[in-house]
This record gives structure tokens, C-alpha cells and sequence, in this order.
């Protein structure tokens, strides 16, 4: 019951704030969202806890049927095991943080019902994602959130840039989700039902079936699990998919912060671990899942190190980061993987709101050249920001060191070639995750100030209603890790996550994690000490030495700060042929080829009938001359053949 | 007689065109007669609209055969009668018959000023044409009334239409034409081989495997070239386009389902083996529909077109779960018929609006809507997502279950009729983009109003339907989900008898 309420009680606040917002003006709408926002807050981590240490089990709340069609058939329902209601909390609890930055951020805004609106609904979209007791009503959700993403991101719909990134996050999501929604046909084909219950304790049965595809026989579980992680690559911005994510930054920075960190991207590593008791019977795909995982890691913090924007970092972090995830995914150790999901909620929402809160500051400037110097006029963001940057780093004692460190180990403990691939990716991405988060924050507040006067002179700390929930989140980002470490990956996890998270009889990852050499488990301390070392060096000590490095290297350096020319090449292979060819069906296909037909036969005949017209002259003496002419024509073939 | 107790079906059919004798015989100068004309077409349609709830309430859903059926020989030396009845999958189409017609004609309450009378008589006869077709339990009953739809929608065109009025009216006219002199000689043919032209009892009559592939080919013309399926969609954006809003929204809501509604009463059933052996090329056509018309939609610049070829990517998927021959497949594909009648019904109307004020379909002309108009916003943006499938609202359901059924048939139907999910999401938001979003810079648009009280009205159900049918599709997929089952097992048992034939003849 507690658990029903902590989902729709967003949805209520949304309904009222969306629907009313006109009459009962933005203070009633934000008072509505809030207040909805607050309970789920409550309700969420109240049920979570109830779970944990109150002895409650886990369950199913039903809610009524949604689809029939034959043997087809899913319900409306709430999921409550480990696995949703740790997301619950984590959702329920961070977004209640954020709607109250909002009230501050937003506080010049002129539709700001409307903006509470789409970030309730968005909460609850999320909230019927991790809940979901079928893939539908799973895919509900994520749809859900991908709508109420291009409704947030498109918010200031004035701007063209922000309704060009709003359609493009959406189509880049939807061309993952086609994937995916064949996926679930796919699992419908094969075990004759999308819901939790009808597929998990069948996969075993179904491990031998294969399926033909490209003229060859594979496993069937493979291919779902290649299917259904595509899906996740575009939801949680995966290379290849994640050109979207960046663009995304063009929306309001709470928005960033719920959506483009804490919760939605997150939502393809939640579907890994939901789906683990199929996904352990998909080795390939699992391999491919670390493949791509590992290489985001590697590639999104490449880019992170070149980019100027305070956001479009700490959006590229994200998306290394997410590629740890799945790099934990991939070897197995989907409870590290779901650990780090939750501290990384806790310190990427951090370091959004900062870099907000630092916008803020600086009137709206997001241009990191343009800051420097800020440190001791925005103190506390200033703080926050240290401890948002500790805790992504991965250092002792933050959340993230206990997170990140059982990723890196469970890649080296999988002893695999591809876990070992995920080791040295996530080690290197380790570096440069310390290199760009001190270049930003050297950058951001301190040495000159190299905004103009004016500016600066505005220069001023956040409203303590902002400042809160930072404050709140920073000591999550402080205790988070070590405190829940045992819990999620520690001695206790069997009885924390009671098979709400499944492995292999072979799969020992876990177990093995612990048993890593000593130089393994601080690698990524130690390099992301290095890490900070450097960017200490470069941008505070010698602040040179980045202009001679991309002067010396100016492909690389132009490659890096392009992002890799993945949108040139999409636009050139995919958007541009795209619209030419529908310009040239249209054009040619459509009005010429096909009406071709159709207005070519109305030609004939209305030609065909002008001349037909012609030979009715009425003139007696051409008709009695035609008849003669046809008179002597037939004698003479009756003649002829005679 | 049956559950109704009075012939109710026949009431539901002739009702609007007594409505419309009455239309008829008002007198007086244009503004009465223009008035009255308005208030009896809106009380006759919502009287209909009230009888057919009654059919709803008193519809069996787990009969899956014919209900409510009225038997009057008509012309009985040649087997012939005047039947009617309706099975789980009619019955839904009567329904959107009779809830679009009562929500055009208040669209064209101030929209059509010109010969009102006789528009709303036009209506009328289109409504007992189309409840007709859907009800009809006799082949030449059924053409009747399938040829009778052209001439209002002809007139309506024409008449009423744009500037090009007459060259699409005629292009319509002539491309549904000819395609029903062939369902003609279908029927006669039928005729001659079964002795009569009783639905029912060609439903269980089974048909030489040779006669069936000319039969199928005959009635193929004539419903590909209604639903539309590619390469006949051609008429339908250039009809779209000239046609009067209301007349829009008909043809998008009811209409273009009469081709998908033939092939399922007509060709699956009593031809299954020819159904069975043209679904790869019906799987062709549909998928370069869905792909084709998807990518021309997106380089349109005019509003109605665009969404008038987004109807053919949406029928497109239709055809496809119809020929998969399973539940799922069937069940979504009629599903997607009834959102989709709902769905571009109301993205004509939203294009209405817009017409009504600034008198262009120009995308370009628009802009920065929002700002002056949120409420009408907001209804766009539902139906835009609807329109593109998303969950929650009635798009998503159809689309995923014939995914769902085309997955059973072959993995690339199930991806390739999937891409107008993508290819949807960027046309619509595209046109969401240039029409509601952006500056409103243009001059004329700074004072456009919001949705007038008359058009919440209008759009209100729709929403209501929308979302009734995305969050709760059982209550209407439990209508034909008996029927279809049942048809289901009918085709697999012609061809497993197929099968067995064949098997008997090579031993």
C-alpha cells in the first residue's frame, strides 16, 4: 500500500499541477507536485527499509489487466522485491531533492506548473519503469520517460537548439526501443509470456533454443539478450546511441540532473540486472555488453577532457560512467553494477545541481573559459563541488571508491579476455574521469576570472533552497558507499537481495572480487590520484602546457573536441540521405511515377476521345466518302480471300 | 427476433437518412434553414450515436459468432435477402461509425457556411451508408452500401473540398471505382459457385484452390485500393488535402477501415488458402508502405498531407497483423484499425483549428503556437504521441500486438513493420516542431485564440477514448478477441486440410 502510494502520488502531483496549473497558478501547481513528491519520498525509502530490516516480502501489487489478446495477456502491477524498491527509494528520494532545487532555479520561470508537471510525470514514469512486473508495463515506463525527457528537454521550446536536441534524444531513443520491442516479441514467441513470473523459471528450459537469423542458427537467448541490450544502449546512452545525451544538456540543469544522471539513463543498466536470470544464459551478449560498456567508459571520458561546457563534462561523465555499469554487467556482478547505479545517482545529481548552481551564479554563462575565480565568492557550491568530484573520482572514503573499485576488480576477477578488455578501459577511463573533473574545477573557480566585470559583479550564492538538497546529497555521496557496500556486493548480499538479482551456478564473480590482488583493487585509486596530479599540474601550475599539447597534436586534439565526429558521420550516412530520399519518393516516386500512371491513362483517354470527336465532322459528303472508302475496302478483302 | 428485441441493427442503419429526409423538408430563408439544419443532424446522429450503445451493452463478447441478426428475403429466387448482424469484429466499426459522425458534424458547425443543408444531408446518407457496410450479413447488401459511401464522400469532396476540389473528388471517385467493378465479378462469381450471396454461408463454404486465387485478386483490388495499401495510396493525400475538415476525419475514421474490414470479413475467412499463399506479397507491400509513405510524410509541407500519408504507414501495419493469421497479429491489426480511426480523426480536427483561424495548411505559416494557444497544445501533443505509439495511449497497442504477431511469422516483418516507430516519432515531432514549437514571430498569429468551448467539446471524447483505450484495451479487444480466436482456429484448420489433401493425393 505504501509502496502503491510512493508511485502514484507523483502521478497526482503531475495530474493537478498539469491540469490545474492555469487556475491555481504556478504557487498551487509547485505546492501539488511537491507535496506528491514528499510523500513518495516517505513511502519510498519506508517500504525499501520494510524490506530490508522490517521483515516484509517480497510481492506482487496487482492492479488490474492491461492487454488480452489470446494467450497474451499483461497486468497493470507493482513488482516489489529488492531489485524495484531500492530503485524506488533512490528515485523517490533524489527526485523529492530535486523538485525542491527546482523551486529556487526555476524561480524566474514563467510556466513553471508546467515544468513541475513534466517532472512529476517523469517521476512516475520511472517509477512504473523499475516497478513493472511485466516487460510491457516496463516498456510503459520507459517510453514514459522518453516522452517526458523530450517534453524537458524541449522546455524552452523558443530556443530552436533545445527543441532540435528534444527530437533527437526522442528518435535516437526510439530507433534502440524498435529493438527492443522486437526483443519482446521475441520472448513472447519463445516462452508465450512477457510477464517476470512466466519467463524467469523457463529460461532454463529454453537454453537449448535456437533461432535463424542472417542464414544462421543461434541460440534464441542470445539473441534476445543482443535485442533487449540495444534497448538499454539507447536508453542509457551507450556508444554508437549516445549522441543524444549531450545535445540533452540544452535543457533546464534540474532537468540534467534527474534525467541525464540519477534516474532515466540508468534505466538500460536496471533492465540488465532485472533481466540477469536470462541474461546469465547469454554469454555472447553479455560479452557484448562489456564490449560496449568498457568502450564507453573509455571513449565518453576522452571526450569529457576537451570539452569547454560546464554541463556537456559532466554529461560525458555520465555516460563513462554509465559505461562502467555495463561493464559490470557484462562479467556478471550486476549487484556492483546496480551499487554504483545508486551512489552515482547520489554524486552525478551533486554535480549537476553545482554546475547549476554555479550557471546560476554566473548569469546563466555555461562556458567554462569564461569562469575562473569563483571559489571564494560561492563558497559552499564550491565545497559541494569537491565532494561531488571526490566521490566520481573514486577516492577513499566516497561513494564512488567502493562503487568503481568493485567494478574494476569484478573485470579483472571475470579472467576473461573481454573482462580483462573492461579492466584496462575502466583504469584509463579512472585517469581521465580525475583529469577532467579537477580540469573543471580549476577551471570553474579558480585562477583569474575571465568573465567581464559586469558579471562578476553578480556573481552570487545560491538561495538556501538550492543549496539543501546539495547539502543533503553530499553526505550521500559521502556515506552512500561505505554504508550500503556490505549490503549490495558485501558479506550480507544474498540476504540483501533474495535472488531478486540472479547468477549462474558458474558465475563467482562476486565471490572472486574479493580475492583480487592487492594491486588490482588500487589501480584506480591510485590512478585517479595520478588523475588529479596531472590536471593539477596542467591547468593550475602551468596552465601552457593544454595549449602546446593541442598545438602539437592538433588532429587529436580537433577529433576529442569534435566528439569524435559521431554526429557528422550520422548526419552524413543517416539524417541527409534520409531526407533526400524522401524528398526524391515524394517528388518521384509519388507524383511521377505513380499518379504517372493513373494521369497518363485520363491523358489517353481524353485525348483519345478528341480525336475520336475529330472524325465526327458532320459533313454528309465526308461520312458517304468514309462509307465508300469502307465499302470498297470490304469487296475487295471479300474478293481477296474468296 | 433477437437480444434487442426490436431490429435494431436496421434502426442504427436507417435512422441518419430519415434524419436527412427531415433535413429535407425544412423551409424558410438560408439562416433557418442552416440552423435546423445543424440541430437535426447533430440530434439524429447522438440519437443513433445512443442507440448503438445499446448494441454495445447488450453485445455478447463471448459469442463469437453473429448476434442481433434480422433476416428479410429480399430477392429469393436468387437466394438473396436483406441480412443483417453483427460478430465481435463489426460491431466496434459501427461504434466508430456512429461516435465520429456526431463529433464532424459539430467540427463543420461553423466551418461549412455554404449549402449547410445539404452537407448535413450529405452526412447522413454517409453515416447509413457506412453502419450499413459494417452490418450487412449479405454480399450484395454489403456492396450496396460499399459502392452507396463513394457518393456522399464524392459530393462532400467535391462541393465543399478546396481549389482542387474536382480533380481529387474525381481521382477518388475513379481509383475506388474501379477496383469495385472486379469485387463485382467476385460476387457473381461467388454467387454462381455457392447459389447465394448469404455471408454467413460463405463463410463455410470452401472454394476451389484455383477459383480462390482469381476470387482473392478480384477483391484484392477493389480493398487495397480502400485501405489504401502501396502503390494505390495516391489518392488518399490528394483527397485528404481538398477535402473539408469533417470530410477528413471520416474518411481517415472510418473509411480507409472498409478496405481492412473486407479483406477480414471476405478474402481471410472464405479464402484462406489464397490468403495464405499472397500474405509474403501482402508482407511486401506493407512493409515498403510503412518505410515509403513514412519518409514521404516526412518531406511534406503541408499539415494534412503529412498526416494523410501517415494513415498509409498506419494501414500498412494493419495489413500486416491481418495476414499473420494469429491472435495477436489479428487482434492488433483491428485494434490499430479502431485507434487509428480515433487518432487521425483527431489530428484532422487539430489541423482544423488551425485552418479555421489562419485558412492554411502551410506547415511553414505556423509557429510558436504554444505561446497563444497551450490548451490546443496539449491536445496535439497527446495525439501526436498517441500517433506515434506511445504506451498508455491507444497507438501503442495495436502497433505492439501486430509486432507481437509478426515476430511469429517472420523476424523481419516484426522490425521492418516496426520502423514507423521511428520513422513516426521524427514526422510527427517534426510537425509538432514547425507548427506548435519555436518564436511566434508571425504577425497574424499574435492574436490567434485558444480552443473555443464548441471544439473542447469536440475534442474531449477523443481524449477520453484515447486514453481509455491505451490504459484499458481489454474492454475492447474482449469484443473480437472471441471472433478472432475462432477465426483463427477456422484458418488453421483450412490448412491443415490443405495439407492433408495434398498429402492424400501424392500417396
Amino acid at each position: 500500500m505504501i509502496y502503491a502510494l510512493a508511485v502514484f502520488a507523483p502521478l497526482v502531483g503531475a495530474l493537478i499541477a498539469g491540469l490545474l496549473g492555469k487556475v491555481i497558478g504556478d504557487r498551487g501547481a509547485m505546492g501539488a507536485s511537491l507535496l506528491g513528491m514528499i510523500v513518495a519520498a516517505i513511502c519510498g525509502p519506508v517500504a525499501f527499509f520494510h524490506l530490508i530490516v522490517g521483515g516484509g516480502e517480497p510481492g506482487v501489487i496487482d492492479l488490474g489487466t492491461w492487454m488480452e489478446a489470446g494467450k497474451f495477456h499483461v497486468s497493470w502491477a507493482l513488482r516489489y522485491d529488492t531489485l524495484s524498491a531500492v530503485m524506488v527509494a533512490m528515485v523517490s528520494f533524489v527526485s523529492m531533492l530535486i523538485h525542491v532545487y527546482s523551486i529556487g532555479y526555476m524561480a524566474h520561470d514563467a510556466t513553471r506548473w508546467r515544468f513541475f508537471a513534466y517532472l512529476s510525470l517523469f517521476t512516475f514514469a520511472m517509477l512504473m519503469l523499475v516497478t513493472a512486473d511485466n516487460l510491457v508495463q516496463l516498456f510503459f515506463g520507459w517510453e514514459g520517460v522518453g516522452l517526458c525527457s523530450y517534453l524537458l528537454i524541449g522546455y524552452w521550446y523558443d530556443r530552436p537548439s533545445a527543441c532540435a536536441a528534444a527530437i533527437k534524444a526522442f528518435v535516437v531513443n526510439r530507433v534502440a526501443d524498435l529493438p527492443f520491442a522486437v526483443g519482446l516479441a521475441l520472448i513472447f514467441f519463445k516462452f508465450g509470456s512477457l510477464e517476470f513470473a512466466g519467463i524467469f523459471p523457463a529460461v532454463a528450459d529454453h537454453a537449448a533454443d535456437t533461432y535463424a537469423l542472417f542464414g544462421h542458427t543461434w541460440s534464441a537467448i542470445e539473441v534476445i539478450g543482443f535485442l533487449l541490450f540495444i534497448g538499454a544502449m539507447g536508453k542509457s546512452a551507450q556508444l554508437g546511441l549516445h549522441v543524444w545525451l549531450p545535445d540533452a544538456m540544452e535543457g533546464p540543469t534540474p532537468v540534467s540532473s534527474l534525467i541525464h544522471a540519477a534516474t532515466m539513463v540508468t534505466a538500460g543498466v536496471f533492465l540488465m540486472a532485472r533481466m540477469s536470470p536470462l541474461m546469465e544464459y547469454a554469454p555472447y551478449a553479455l560479452g557484448f555488453v562489456t564490449f560496449i560498456g568498457a568502450s564507453t567508459a573509455l571513449f565518453a571520458a576522452t571526450v569529457g577532457c576537451t570539452q569547454t561546457d560546464i554541463k556537456r563534462v559532466i554529461a560525458y561523465s555520465t555516460c563513462s560512467q554509465l559505461g562502467y555499469m555495463f561493464t559490470a554487467v557484462g562479467v556478471g556482478v550486476y549487484q556492483a553494477a546496480i551499487f554504483h547505479l545508486i551512489t552515482h545517482a547520489f554524486f552525478k545529481a551533486l554535480l549537476f545541481m553545482a554546475a547549476g548552481s554555479v550557471i546560476h551564479a554566473m548569469s546563466d554563462e555555461q562556458d567554462m573559459r569564461k569562469m575562473g575565480g569563483l571559489w571564494k565568492l560561492i563558497p559552499w557550491t564550491y565545497g559541494i563541488m569537491w565532494v561531488g568530484n571526490l566521490a566520481l573520482a573514486g577516492v577513499f572514503p566516497f561513494a564512488g571508491y567502493y562503487s568503481k573499485d568493485a567494478i574494476v576488480s569484478g573485470a579483472y576477477a571475470a579472467h576473461s579476455g573481454i573482462g580483462m578488455y573492461g579492466f584496462i578501459c575502466t583504469v584509463l577511463a579512472a585517469f581521465l574521469t580525475a583529469f577532467y573533473s579537477w580540469r573543471l574545477l580549476i577551471m570553474t573557480f579558480h585562477g583569474k576570472p575571465r568573465a567581464d566585470r559586469h558579471v562578476m559583479e553578480h556573481v552570487h550564492e545560491s538561495p538556501w533552497v538550492m543549496i539543501g538538497p546539495l547539502l543533503v546529497l553530499s553526505v550521500g555521496a559521502l556515506i552512500a558507499g561505505f554504508s550500503l557496500h556490505d549490503w549490495f556486493i558485501g558479506e550480507e548480499w544474498p540476504e540483501f537481495w533474495r535472488g531478486a538479482i540472479y547468477n549462474g551456478a558458474h558465475n563467482h564473480v562476486l565471490h572472486d572480487i574479493e580475492l583480487v590482488p592487492f594491486w588490482v583493487e588500487m589501480s584506480p585509486t591510485v590512478v585517479g590520484l595520478l588523475g588529479i596530479a596531472v590536471a593539477y599540474l596542467m591547468y593550475m601550475v602551468n596552465p601552457l602546457i593544454p595549449v602546446r599539447l593541442a598545438q602539437m597534436f592538433p588532429a587529436v586534439y580537433r577529433f576529442l573536441l569534435n566528439k569524435w565526429y559521431f554526429d557528422e558521420l550520422y548526419n552524413a550516412i543517416f539524417v541527409q540521405p534520409a531526407i533526400r530520399l524522401a524528398r526524391m519518393l515524394w517528388q518521384t516516386g509519388d507524383a511521377t511515377l505513380i499518379d504517372g500512371v493513373p494521369n497518363g491513362l485520363a491523358a489517353l483517354t481524353a485525348d483519345g476521345s478528341r480525336q475520336a470527336v475529330r472524325i465526327q465532322t458532320g459533313s454528309l459528303a465526308v461520312y458517304a466518302f468514309v462509307m465508300l472508302i469502307g465499302v470498297v475496302v470490304l469487296v475487295g478483302i471479300f474478293m481477296l480471300f474468296r | 427476433m433477437n437480444a434487442a428485441g426490436f431490429p435494431i441493427l436496421s434502426l442504427i442503419t436507417w435512422l441518419p437518412l430519415v434524419g436527412g429526409l427531415v433535413i429535407m423538408c425544412v423551409r424558410g430563408d438560408e439562416a433557418t434553414v442552416a440552423s435546423n439544419a445543424r440541430w437535426t443532424a447533430l440530434w439524429t446522429s447522438l440519437i443513433v450515436l445512443a442507440l448503438s450503445l445499446v448494441l454495445w451493452v447488450q453485445f455478447d463478447p463471448q459469442e463469437p459468432g453473429f448476434q442481433f441478426v434480422e433476416n428479410v428475403p429480399w430477392l429469393p429466387e436468387f437466394h438473396v435477402g436483406y441480412r443483417m448482424g453483427v460478430d465481435g469484429i463489426s460491431v466496434l466499426f459501427v461504434l466508430l461509425s456512429t461516435v465520429l459522425t456526431p463529433i464532424c458534424i459539430l467540427s463543420a458547425w461553423e466551418a461549412i457556411q455554404t449549402r449547410v443543408r445539404e452537407f448535413m444531408l450529405a452526412f447522413l446518407i454517409l453515416e447509413t451508408m457506412m453502419v450499413g457496410m459494417f452490418c450487412a450479413l449479405d454480399f450484395v447488401v454489403f456492396y450496396m452500401f460499399f459502392e452507396g459511401v463513394l457518393i456522399p464522400m464524392y459530393l462532400i469532396i467535391g462541393v465543399w473540398g478546396g481549389p482542387r476540389r474536382v480533380y481529387a473528388a474525381v481521382k477518388f471517385f475513379l481509383y475506388t471505382l474501379t477496383g469495385s467493378v472486379l469485387m463485382l465479378l467476385a460476387l457473381i462469381a461467388m454467387w454462381l459457385y455457392a447459389g447465394t450471396t448469404d455471408i454467413e454461408t460463405l463463410l463455410h463454404t470452401t472454394f476451389p484452390v484455383g477459383m480462390q486465387t482469381w476470387l482473392f485478386l478480384a477483391l484484392f483490388a477493389s480493398f487495397a485500393v480502400k485501405v489504401p495499401m502501396w502503390p494505390v495510396h495516391t489518392w488518399l493525400p490528394d483527397a485528404h488535402v481538398e477535402a473539408p475538415t469533417a470530410g477528413s476525419v471520416i474518411l481517415a475514421g472510418v473509411l480507409l477501415k472498409m478496405g481492412a474490414y473486407g479483406f477480414i470479413r471476405f478474402s481471410i475467412p472464405m479464402l484462406p488458402q489464397a490468403a495464405q499463399s499472397f500474405a509474403p506479397f501482402i508482407f511486401t507491400l506493407s512493409v515498403v508502405a510503412v518505410i515509403y509513405t513514412s519518409l514521404v510524410a516526412l518531406a511534406q509541407t503541408d499539415m494534412k498531407k503529412l498526416i494523410a500519408y501517415s494513415s498509409v504507414a498506419h494501414m500498412g501495419v494493419v495489413t500486416i497483423g491481418l495476414f499473420t493469421f494469429n491472435v495477436q497479429g489479428i487482434n492488433g491489426a483491428l485494434f490499430q484499425m479502431l485507434s487509428h480511426g480515433i487518432v487521425s480523426g483527431a489530428l484532422f480536427l487539430g489541423v482544423g483549428v488551425v485552418y479555421d483561424r489562419i485558412h492554411s495548411r502551410d506547415i511553414d505559416r505556423y509557429g510558436g503556437l504554444a505561446d497563444r494557444m497551450p490548451g490546443y497544445a496539449f491536445v496535439f501533443m497527446l495525439f501526436t504521441m498517441a500517433s506515434v505509439g506511445l504506451p498508455g495511449t491507444a497507438g501503442f497497442v495495436g502497433e505492439f500486438l501486430v509486432i507481437l504477431g509478426a515476430l511469429q511469422v517472420n523476424f523481419w516483418l516484426a522490425l521492418l513493420g516496426g520502423m514507423g516507430m521511428i520513422l513516426g516519432a521524427a514526422y510527427m515531432l517534426y510537425l509538432y516542431r514547425r507548427v506548435i514549437f519555436g518564436r511566434l514571430t508571425k504577425q497574424d498569429l499574435m492574436g490567434i485564440l485558444d480552443l473555443s468551448p464548441r471544439e473542447w467539446a469536440v475534442f474531449v471524447p477523443l481524449i477520453v477514448l484515447t486514453m481509455w483505450m491505451g490504459i484499458y484495451p481489454s474492454s475492447f479487444t474482449s469484443f473480437f478477441d472471441a471472433s478472432v480466436g475462432a477465426m483463427v482456429q477456422h484458418h488453421a484448420q483450412a490448412m491443415a486440410d490443405t495439407v492433408k489433401l495434398a498429402a492424400g493425393t501424392t500417396h
